[in-house]
């Protein structure tokens, strides 16, 4: 391998010609790579290049069927879970591995708790000591006794991370563990990335974000469908080569913006509030207009989208649709005044991820097609089709079923759902979060279209370049309440970012 | 009202113990004889089959899976224990009872197998294996019954026979409680069925075998069912093919009062022993004070879903608290 990695140590994990088949299909053809000990490899490709088949074949969820993995230059297979732990890979996984009713501690060493006494039992003191100890390491306090139901995301990373430290990880696989923390709580990561790293473990870290590739890793790998691509120090590339690298074509990160003049105010939100998680929030959305909504994960963005939405009834204040007042108190409502919400998280909350596409698409709108199930195929497959070109959705056929598909055409369903409602507003919360950079480009070209045909749009997302690359105004929000409200023009990183963290002067300032 | 329901469900526990007290209290000023010693026993002695079968039951809805055919299974293994006593009179008592548990746990292996390794969903397969084992004892059996002349004496004597002035049934299930505490405590078995019943893909990750874990889990539910079938047939001193019918979900409704989660994860041993003694001791008291058997049905069923709303407030997520703490809530809109 014509790796270029400065560090001098010798490789820790090496693997070489991996391959993986599913039924035929080829999820990783010949991959190779390696890293060595104390070195932060950062593992790059696109949404289906086989970075998550490759961490699941490393943590012996899946057996290669071809090749060699090689610890510490001991030829290894790990025919389970338990043996890639036992041998010092442990991952900490996209979806985070965790029990919400046990213990912090007993989630750390869970399957291998410490036993003592006769007969045999778990002995927990010990068990909550060396918990605590791992902690103190890493210097993150958490209480151990509490239930892993009861904390944030970051904090669930954390125990992962004990976890991984607990096994006396030679190699920790971190999978996008960046994904849904706050600025704050991502340089905690990187802290704790840093301490491994000194400790002379390696890291492979998973990202889709390259300014945390670059902040955090020193050398890369990338893949693309399958195949090794190329991998190096990340001293010798720039961003731009690593994309073209990653996508096999040059993408400009531009952001496919129309410049064009607001209408009159469309949908008008004053004094909203609910008893605990937001506070007089009030803003306005104008006809063709595209309003950004930026702040840390946890500022109450998303339950002010939902509460619009009739999903929170706690909500109270005035909502007006062109100048009438209305009065959303359920989702159909919702709909019926032409506002479409697409959540988050669309695993759990947007699509049906058992049904073929064409019935996510049109399931909002079935009342309108017609009552008989026979006359509606057709027109089903109609709808279907007409949003799903639109969106360059790639799916073999309408009757595949959701789950099939990649995390960003799984995206693309939800969004061409929600169009087929022929809504007035739609929100839009974190529609890129976690997709690859072409269905990114797909996404945001479509919110151009969107807005072009008269529609407004409201644009929940953490992602600092898109919120400013996008949207026509941006309202910040810190703990449940608006910090400020920028227009394009005064919007900065700098100025964007010091709002979302509590900085600068509040709108409404609350002593 | 939402925040004392959800006061409630933390100390469900102590909660239900005081139900049970009260309710056990209030029956006794009605019929003082209700809370006599000797009464008290019986009610003891009534509840330990419907404790232990809980008891195996939570484990298995812990992992997410339910267990439809204990009664059946207890049925089967219990015919089967009858009419082997029948046939030989001689055999002593503690090797029928490890007949029956054997059988037992080779009916809930089979369940175990189909579920873990076949990966077969649970209300599907023992809702086919409950028919299957109940037609069985009626195959055996010929439909007739075993009744208790063609029962040595030693066979029927047993369960109610006492030990330190407790009946053997009484020792049995408190030896059954005191195990399975351990178990759900103390071994990493039981940890692990908590963990796949939390998160069944992440039990994986960590290097737990579900499939071996999900067949032992219905393989002890089997054991259970076993075991209570022949002291079932004896306590009784019959036998026939429709044996304990429908008891399978009395013996539900016992963990779900106890505050099992029907959606895995979570339930305890205290849970699911009080939410036996509950069951038990309505069905004991309410015909001493003359209430209708048919309202006896109603009210189990009541309280299985004040326990079921319970359980949901419990569980669902409150309201993020975004807003700071410090700041007075601006409550007038």
């Amino acid at each position: 391998m014509s790796s270029t990695t400065t560090a001098d140590s010798p490789p820790v994990l090496r693997l070489s010609g991996i391959s993986k088949r599913f039924h035929g299909i080829v999820a990783l053809n010949n991959v190779s790579l390696c890293v060595r000990a104390g070195e932060v490899m950062a593992l790059i490709g696109e949404n289906g290049a086989g970075k998550s088949t490759l961490v699941k074949t490393l943590t012996g969820i899946y057996q290669p069927d071809d090749g060699a993995i090689e610890l510490a230059g001991q030829p290894v297979s790990f025919g389970s879970p338990q043996a890639a732990m036992d041998a010092g890979v442990t991952a900490v996984h996209q979806e985070t591995v965790m029990f919400d009713e046990l213990t912090v501690a007993e989630n750390i060493y869970i399957g291998r708790q410490p036993r003592h006494g006769f007969p045999p039992r778990i002995n927990w003191p010990l068990i909550e000591a060396e918990a605590e100890k791992l902690f103190a390491r890493l210097e993150v306090s958490l209480p151990v006794r509490t239930k892993v139901k009861d904390l944030s995301v970051a904090q669930r990373h954390f125990v992962e991370i004990a976890r991984a430290l607990s096994q006396q990880a030679r190699v920790v696989i971190m999978d996008e563990p960046t994904a849904s923390l706050s600025r704050h709580e991502i340089h905690e990561l990187y802290r704790i990335v840093g301490q491994l790293k000194a400790s002379g473990t390696a890291v492979i870290f998973i990202s889709h974000k390259f300014d945390e590739i670059f902040a955090v890793a020193d050398s890369y790998t990338v893949l693309r469908d399958g195949c090794f691509v190329a991998a190096g120090s990340l001293a010798e590339i720039d961003e731009a080569r690593l994309v073209s690298l990653m996508v096999g074509r040059n993408i400009a990160q531009v952001f496919p913006k129309v410049e064009r003049q607001a209408g009159a105010p469309l949908l008008e939100v004053a004094n909203f509030c609910h008893p605990s998680e937001f506070d007089d929030v009030s803003f306005t959305v104008r006809q063709g207009e595209i309003l950004g909504f930026y702040g840390l994960v946890g500022a109450g963005r998303s339950e002010v989208m939902q509460a619009l939405f009739g999903l929170t009834p706690a909500a109270r204040g005035t909502v007006k649709l062109n100048g009438q007042r209305i009065h959303v108190s359920s989702a159909s409502e919702a709909i019926a005044h032409g506002i479409a919400y697409v959540p988050e998280d669309r695993q759990h909350q947007g699509a049906h991820l058992s049904l073929p596409i064409v019935h996510n698409v049109t399931l909002p709108i079935l009342p309108g097609i017609g009552f008989f199930l026979g006359g509606r195929g057709g027109a089903e497959t109609a709808i279907a089709r007409r949003y799903c070109e639109q969106l360059e959705l790639k799916a073999s056929h309408f009757g595949q079923h959701v789950s099939e598909l990649s995390g960003g055409n799984q995206q693309k369903v939800v969004l061409a759902k929600w169009l087929a409602t022929a809504p007035k507003v739609i929100i839009l919360d974190e529609p890129t979060k976690g997709i690859d950079i072409g269905s990114k480009a797909a996404v945001h070209r479509f919110i151009s279209e969107l807005v072009g045909q008269g529609l407004s749009v409201i644009l929940v997302s953490s992602e600092l370049p898109e919120v400013l690359g996008m949207a026509d105004r941006i309202v910040v929000m810190h703990q449940g309440r608006i910090q400020r409200t920028f227009s394009r023009q005064e919007a900065t990183p700098e100025n964007v970012v010091a709002a979302a963290s509590g900085a600068g002067h509040t709108e409404k300032d609350a002593a | 009202m939402k925040h004392l329901i959800t006061h409630l469900a933390r100390q469900r526990e102590a909660l239900l113990a005081l139900v049970i007290v009260l309710l056990t209290c209030a029956v006794g000023l009605r019929a003082p004889l209700f809370i006599s010693a000797s009464s008290l026993h019986n009610l003891l002695t009534d509840s330990t089959l419907l404790i232990m079968l809980a008891l195996a039951q939570m484990f298995v809805i812990i992992t997410r899976g339910i267990d439809l055919s204990v009664a059946s299974n207890l049925a089967l293994s219990g015919m089967m224990a009858a009419l082997l006593a029948a046939k030989m009179p001689t055999l002593p008592v503690p090797v029928i009872i490890l007949v029956a548990v054997s059988i037992g746990l080779v009916l809930g292996l089979l369940n175990g197998w189909l579920i873990g390794y076949l990966e077969l969903p649970p209300i599907v397969v023992t809702l086919g294996t409950m028919s299957v084992y109940r037609g069985l004892v009626f195959v055996l059996s010929g439909g007739a019954w075993v009744s208790s002349h063609h029962m040595p004496p030693a066979f029927i004597a047993f369960p109610l026979s006492q030990f330190l002035g407790m009946t053997h049934l009484v020792w049995i299930a408190l030896g059954v409680i005191v195990l399975t505490w351990y178990m759900a405590r103390y071994t990493r078995y039981g940890r692990d069925l908590y963990a796949i019943g939390n998160a069944p893909t992440s039990a994986r990750y960590v290097g737990i075998n579900s499939a071996q874990r999900l067949l032992m889990v219905y393989a002890f539910s089997g054991a259970m069912a076993g075991l209570c079938g022949y002291l079932w047939v004896a306590r009784y001193a019959v036998a026939y093919s429709e044996i304990a019918y429908g008891f399978e979900f009395t013996v539900i409704a016992a963990c779900v009062i106890g505050g099992v989660s029907i959606a895995g994860g979570a339930g305890t041993v205290t849970g699911a022993v009080l939410g036996g003694l509950f069951l038990a001791v309505i069905n004991n008291a309410l015909p001493i004070i003359k209430v209708s058997p048919f309202w006896q049905s109603a009210l189990t069923g009541l309280v299985i879903l004040s326990a079921v709303i319970i359980n949901a407030r419990s569980n669902r997520k409150a309201g993020r608290q975004i807003l700071p703490l410090h700041l007075p809530t601006r409550s007038a809109a």
